[in-house]
């Protein structure tokens, strides 16, 4: 009986020959990712650490601080760095931890990586196992270098058919959502022609997105199109995992991906909640927000500017757009977006989870509404509890500041 | 080991944004406890006591890695018993010392005010008002011990990995 991804990544980290479902593991991981938001909540910090060279500190939930506590946590984060000559992305240097895991080849195939944010699960775009890890387990991760793990059933997903126009990760996501609801306690993984075409972008908003579902590891395939990817970033070796011809999933879903639409989450929750936007009454918006781990990429940019170019965000509406890192500032700069975006009428924030969240760069008021390409949409989730937040692709997004309300970018 | 306390039984999806709204971000620890729930029950933490036991249906705890699990333990609650509990939610649960358990039924089983008796070891959740009782699963040996210690921190903390607390 074979393996799936996930199990080999835990059975090699666990020095196991084989593991199943069920099976509960202390595992070395190998690379630890710290973020600021740990070190303003918790006010912990190690006294000595396993391995150095295996953690990351990225600063991205409050950038630049917002806060006295955030600049505090960042500063303790600073000292803790320096202390033990971690790799620290700092203000500046740094991007929603995700984005700059992907970026800097953090994450690599074949490996177990932790880090203390719910969408850590984004890595598996690179073939990497990665879950999120709460405050107390990454503390004790950088320290022993060790996290527990319990090996859970994975579904597989096979992606074939033809992409349609303004279709992708983020509504394969919400059409999943739609048929399928969640995964709880589940791995999942993606693998099919369909995905093959995605870009490395595009599969790495779809691995973000499956925390939403509440999925575990989320796996994808280590192709030609990755290995190229990693090849231009780092120099360190890696060993890709592939499933077994005969491992075992606890259901294999085929997904059509012709059959797929521009779909939108509505408030409060995404599994079983979503709709394609056609059969959405005219809802009316007053912000829209291109940005955080799941769409503030380059391919999430490059949408929203082909979609405005020459065009004018409407007149209520205030469209907030938010880089996923620096290096993808940087080349949208480059390539003409930005001044594409703010001739539209978008404000640019620098990179920082913070609209996401509701921490800062885009809070809502009681009553109003958005439309975000961003990850969440639990009540009060971008600020007031009596507000409401819409979930779609950034075309999507782009497409509804400029009408007003939330529409099908293939109608605009 | 057993658990035994009140009933308080909340539905499915319960997400993390509720238990700790991002109000309670930048407040004390003992402050932040007062924010649980505020959106979708104001009021409950007067209500709660030490020694409580949440029952929850399916999903519990989705959402984000925040410390969310630090502040039941604020607020007194002895355990959590979910139809499922998010996986990322169990996580911190466990590693700071919060019991938690899934149990397919659980939620069907129980009206608030009811005693639970939960025997952790056994894998099992009584229903003492109802008489009901239900398997939750055995808690692994891994875990119990993380949770006997009081969670990650203090068994860190005892070891000397961490930096006093203000140093």
């Amino acid at each position: 009986m074979g393996m799936t991804m996930a199990e080999k990544v835990l059975a090699r980290a666990s020095g196991r020959e084989v593991v199943r479902p069920g099976d509960i593991l202390e595992c070395s991981v190998d690379q630890v990712v710290q973020v600021d938001l740990s070190f303003a909540l918790m006010d912990k910090v190690p006294t000595r650490v396993k391995s150095p060279e295996k953690i990351s500190v990225i600063f991205d939930h409050s950038v630049p601080a917002p806060s006295v506590k955030d600049a505090d946590g960042m500063a303790i984060a600073r000292r803790y760095a320096r202390k033990f000559g971690l790799k620290l992305y700092d203000v500046g240097r740094h991007g929603i931890c995700h984005q700059v895991i992907m970026e800097n080849a953090i994450a690599l195939p074949g490996t177990l990586l932790a880090c203390g944010d719910s969408h850590t699960c984004a890595a598996g775009a690179l073939n990497c196992a990665a879950r999120g890890l709460g405050d107390a387990e990454i503390l004790h991760a950088a320290c022993k270098g060790t996290a527990w793990y319990i090996v859970y059933p994975t579904v597989l997903f096979e992606l074939e058919g033809n992409w349609g126009e303004w279709v992708s990760g983020k509504d394969v996501l919400f059409y999943i959502a739609d048929k399928h609801g969640d995964f709880v306690n589940h791995n999942l993984e993606f693998n099919g022609g369909a995905v093959e075409e995605m870009i490395l972008d595009d599969r790495h908003t779809l691995a973000t997105m499956c925390t939403e579902l509440s999925a575990e590891f989320v796996m994808f395939p280590a192709d030609a199109k990755l290995l190229s990817y990693l090849r231009e970033r780092t120099d360190r070796a890696f060993e890709p995992v592939s499933s077994d011809p005969d491992a075992v999933f606890e259901s294999v879903l085929p997904i059509d991906v012709s059959d797929i639409e521009p779909y939108v989450a509505l408030p409060h929750s995404v599994p079983h909640n979503t709709i394609p936007i056609r059969k959405l009454d005219r809802v009316r918006i007053d912000q829209a927000f291109i940005g955080s781990c799941a769409n503030g990429k380059l391919q999430d940019l490059s949408a929203a500017a082909t979609i405005l170019k020459g065009k004018r965000v409407a007149p209520e509406v205030r469209l907030i757009v938010t880089p996923s890192s620096q290096e993808v500032y940087l080349e949208a700069v480059r390539l003409g977006y930005v001044s594409t975006l703010v001739e539209a009428g978008a404000v640019i924030t620098p990179p920082t989870c913070g609209a996401c969240f509701g921490h800062h760069m885009g809070v809502l008021a009681r009553g109003e509404r958005c439309i975000s390409s961003s990850t969440r949409n639990f009540k009060g989730r971008m600020g007031s509890s009596e507000s409401e937040v819409y979930l779609a692709s950034p075309a999507s997004v782009a497409a509804s500041a400029m009408t007003g309300y939330i529409v099908d970018p293939r109608e605009v | 080991m057993l658990i035994k306390g009140r009933v308080w039984v909340f539905g499915d999806n319960v997400d993390t944004d509720l238990m700790m709204p991002h109000g309670a971000f930048d407040k004390p620890r003992s402050e932040q406890a007062k924010w649980v729930f505020r959106a979708n029950r104001p009021g409950w933490v007067d209500l709660v006591k030490k020694g409580d036991i949440l029952v929850a249906g399916k999903n519990f705890g989705t959402g984000s890695s925040r410390p969310a699990a630090l502040l039941f333990k604020e607020l007194g609650i002895d355990a959590v018993v979910a139809d499922s509990v998010n996986g990322l939610f169990y996580r911190n649960c466990i590693d700071f010392g919060l019991p938690a358990f899934n149990c397919a039924s659980v939620s069907d089983s129980f009206r608030e005010n009811e005693i639970a008796e939960i025997d952790p070891r056994a894998g099992t959740i009584r229903n003492v008002t109802t008489g009901i009782s239900l398997k939750t699963g055995k808690l692994p040996e891994l875990l119990l011990k993380i949770i006997a210690a009081g969670g990650l921190v203090e068994l860190l903390t005892h070891e000397g990995y961490l930096e006093p607390s203000g140093s």
